[in-house]
C-alpha cells in the first residue's frame, strides 16, 4: 500500500466512525434516554431470519418468547429500523434501566468524539495563534509565552484536568458541561503544539525566501499569513492526528470520574462507568461496548499520525 | 556543577510558580471547603463566615500564601479541612502505596521495553519485527480504563485475584512472608494493566532510536571492521541510541506518582489518585494542592534526573 492509500483508508475509516455518531439519531433505534423498565439488562437481542425477512422474538423472564414475533421494519419514524411496540430490539443490550445500548453507544459516541475533535480545534488554534507570536515576535513576548508554556507543562496533565473542572461549578446543565469540557481539554492542552509551532516559525522566518519578502517591504501580518502559516501545516496535521485521541481519552476519563457530561445523556466515559460493578459485569458483558468502541477510533487516528510522521521524516 | 546548580534553580522557581498559580486560581474560582454547607438549611450564614474565619480561608491571598510556605517548611502542607488533620501525614502512606504500584510497574515495562525494542529494531522486515508491531499498536489503541475493567471482572469470575485494594482484611495478623506474598497478589492486575499502558511507547521508542543508530554510516563501518554483533549493539549502537531513551527515562521516573490515578481510582488501590479525587470533590484545597505540588515535583526532578544524565554522558551537551 502507497502512503497515499493508506491515509485514504484511515480517513474513509475514521469518517465512518465518526458518521455513524453523526447520523446517531438516524441509525439508532430508539432516542437516548427511553427506558423500557420491564427489560433491564436484556442481552443482545438474536435476530432471526423467516423468508429472508428479519424478525425478532418477544423477551419474557430472561428468554425468547417464541409466541410473539415482531418483524423489524425499517426506515419508520424518521429512523433506519425498529420493531413494533410491545417488541424491542436491542442490538447491544440494555443496561439497569431498559435502555438501547445501542442508541446510547451512538449518541454516546456524538459527545465522545466531538469532544475530541473540537477540544483538538481549541488547542491547535490556540497553539498556533501564541506559537506563531511566540516565534515570530520573539523577545519578552516569546519569553512570557514559553515559561507560562513550561508551568503548565510541569504538571502531570490528568491531575491538571481534574483540578481544573473540579474547581468550576459541579452542578451546570450537560450543555453546559460539555462545553466546559472542551474548553478546558483543549485550554490545558495548547502548550505542546505551540512549542512545536514556535519552533518551525523560529526557522521559517530566517528562510531565504522569507528574508526576500521582506526586503521587498512585506509586512508582518503579509509574511505571517502567506509564507509562514503554511509551513506549520505539517505540524498542525500530525499534531491533530495525535491530540484527538489523547482527548477523547481525556473526555472518557472526566465523565467516567463523574466530572463531565452527566446522566441521562450518554457519553462512552459515563457509560463506561456504569459499567463499573464487576461482580454484575460477569452477567452482562455487553456493558463494556463502549470501552471496545473507543479502540477502533484510536486505532484509525494511530494509523494516520503514524503514517503522517512517516511521510514528514521523509 | 554549575550547569547542574542552575537547572536546579530553574526547576525550584518552575515549582514556586505552580504553587502561586494554584493559590490564585482557586481564588479566582467560586465556591470553597465551606460552601456546600451553606446549602445545608440548618447552618446560619454566621457559622459558616466564623469557620471561615477560624481556618483562615477569609485572610488576604497573599498572607495565605506565607503560611501555606512555612507550614510547607514545617512538612506539613497545609490544614486539610475534610481530614480535619496536617496534610503531610496523610500523604507518606499513599506515596508509598503509588510509589510501590508504578516503580514496580514501571521497572517492569522498561525490563521488558528495552530488549524487545533492540530485538525489533535488529529484526526489521520480518515477520516478528510486524507481530509485535501490530500486538503493540493494538495495546496502544485499548484504553487503560477499559484494560482495568476487564481484569477486575476477569479476577472476579475466576477468583485468582483479588478484586481491587492493596491488602486483605485481616492483613495485619498475617506473619511477615504471609503479608508479603499478599501485597504481591494484590499488586499483580493493576501493575499489568500499568505495564501493557506503558509498553507500546516505550518499545516504539526503543526500536526507532535502535533503528537510527543501526542505519547511521559508523555502524555500517564499525560493522565492515568486523566487531562481532553482540559488541557491536551493546558497546557501540546502545550508547549511541540512549539520548532520547534517557529523557523518556527521565519522564517515566517524573510520572511515577501520576500515571496511575485512573487505575487507582478503578482498582481501588489506595494511593495518591483516589485521595486526589476526593480532595478535589470535597474542595479540601490544601490536600489538593499538597497531591498536585507532589506529583509536580516528581516530574521537575524526572526531568531535571534525565538533564542530568544526559550531562553526564554526552560529551556534546557538556561542551555546549
Amino acid at each position: 500500500m502507497t502512503r497515499r492509500t493508506k491515509i485514504a483508508a484511515a480517513l474513509a475509516f475514521l469518517g465512518i466512525l465518526h458518521g455513524l455518531a453523526i447520523f446517531a439519531g438516524f441509525l439508532a433505534p430508539y432516542p437516548y434516554a427511553e427506558q423500557h423498565r420491564e427489560f433491564p439488562y436484556a442481552p443482545p437481542t438474536r435476530i432471526h431470519f423467516r423468508h429472508l425477512r428479519p424478525f425478532v422474538y418477544g423477551w419474557a423472564e430472561g428468554r425468547e418468547d417464541t409466541t410473539r414475533s415482531y418483524p423489524i421494519q425499517f426506515l419508520v419514524h424518521g429512523r433506519l429500523f425498529g420493531v413494533r411496540e410491545p417488541g424491542v430490539v436491542f442490538l447491544l443490550g440494555s443496561d439497569a434501566y431498559g435502555r438501547d445500548l445501542f442508541s446510547r453507544l451512538l449518541y454516546g459516541g456524538r459527545v465522545s468524539l466531538l469532544t475530541g475533535l473540537l477540544a483538538a480545534f481549541l488547542s491547535l488554534g490556540l497553539g498556533l495563534a501564541l506559537g506563531t507570536v511566540a516565534g515570530f515576535h520573539g523577545g519578552w513576548l516569546d519569553q512570557i509565552l514559553m515559561r507560562g508554556g513550561e508551568l503548565v507543562m510541569a504538571l502531570p496533565w490528568l491531575y491538571l484536568l481534574l483540578a481544573v473542572r473540579a474547581f468550576l461549578p459541579l452542578h451546570i446543565t450537560t450543555v453546559q458541561a460539555f462545553f466546559l469540557l472542551i474548553i478546558i481539554i483543549g485550554g490545558v492542552g495548547w502548550v505542546r503544539p505551540a512549542r512545536l509551532i514556535r519552533g518551525v516559525v523560529l526557522s521559517a522566518r530566517e528562510r531565504g525566501f522569507v528574508l526576500a519578502a521582506r526586503g521587498f517591504g512585506a509586512s508582518d501580518a503579509y509574511l505571517i499569513r502567506r509564507h509562514i502559516l503554511p509551513l506549520t501545516l505539517g505540524v498542525v496535521l500530525t499534531q491533530a492526528t495525535v491530540l484527538i485521541p489523547q482527548y477523547i481519552l481525556a473526555e472518557v476519563a472526566l465523565s467516567f470520574l463523574g466530572l463531565g457530561v452527566s446522566e441521562p445523556v450518554p457519553s462512552w466515559g459515563n457509560m463506561l462507568a456504569e459499567a463499573q460493578q464487576y461482580h454484575a459485569l460477569v452477567a452482562h458483558p455487553w456493558m463494556l461496548a463502549p470501552g471496545l468502541a473507543i479502540i477502533p477510533v484510536l486505532l484509525g487516528y494511530l494509523l494516520l499520525a503514524d503514517t503522517l510522521l512517516e511521510s514528514r521524516s521523509q | 556543577m554549575r550547569y547542574i546548580g542552575r537547572r536546579l534553580l530553574h526547576g525550584l522557581l518552575l515549582l514556586v510558580g505552580v504553587s502561586l498559580l494554584s493559590f490564585l486560581f482557586a481564588d479566582l474560582a467560586p465556591g470553597d471547603y465551606f460552601s456546600e454547607l451553606r446549602t445545608n438549611p440548618r447552618v446560619s450564614a454566621e457559622t459558616i463566615a466564623a469557620l471561615r474565619a477560624q481556618s483562615g480561608l477569609d485572610r488576604p491571598l497573599p498572607v495565605r500564601y506565607a503560611a501555606w510556605v512555612a507550614s510547607v517548611l514545617r512538612g506539613d502542607f497545609g490544614y486539610s479541612l475534610a481530614y480535619n488533620s496536617p496534610v503531610g501525614p496523610l500523604l507518606w502512606g499513599r506515596v508509598r502505596a503509588t510509589l510501590l504500584l508504578t516503580g514496580t510497574a514501571t521497572l517492569l515495562a522498561w525490563l521488558i521495553a528495552l530488549p524487545l525494542g533492540i530485538w525489533n529494531a535488529t529484526a526489521r522486515g520480518t515477520w516478528g519485527d510486524g507481530v509485535s508491531k501490530v500486538v503493540l499498536s493494538f495495546l496502544l489503541a485499548i484504553p487503560d480504563l477499559l484494560l482495568a475493567i476487564v481484569f477486575l471482572m476477569l479476577a472476579v469470575e475466576t477468583g485468582y485475584f483479588p478484586a481491587g485494594g492493596m491488602v486483605s482484611a485481616g492483613w495485619a495478623s498475617l506473619s511477615g512472608p504471609e503479608r508479603l506474598r499478599d501485597v504481591v497478589w494484590h499488586l499483580a492486575l493493576p501493575v499489568a494493566v500499568l505495564v501493557l499502558g506503558m509498553l507500546p511507547t516505550l518499545v516504539r521508542h526503543v526500536r526507532a532510536s535502535m533503528a537510527e543508530a543501526i542505519d547511521s554510516p559508523f555502524a555500517l563501518s564499525a560493522r565492515a571492521q568486523g566487531i562481532p554483533r553482540q559488541r557491536l549493539l551493546f558497546r557501540h549502537l546502545l550508547p549511541a541510541a540512549a539520548n532520547p531513551l534517557i529523557s523518556l527515562f527521565g519522564f517515566s521516573l517524573g510520572t511515577l506518582l501520576s500515571a496511575s490515578l485512573l487505575i487507582e481510582v478503578v482498582m481501588g488501590w489506595p494511593g495518591l489518585g483516589p485521595l486526589f479525587l476526593e480532595a478535589i470533590m470535597a474542595r479540601d484545597f490544601a490536600l489538593a494542592l499538597a497531591v498536585v505540588m507532589l506529583s509536580a515535583s516528581f516530574l521537575v526532578a524526572g526531568n531535571l534526573l534525565a538533564d542530568i544524565l544526559l550531562y553526564r554522558m554526552d560529551p556534546r551537551i557538556r561542551m555546549k
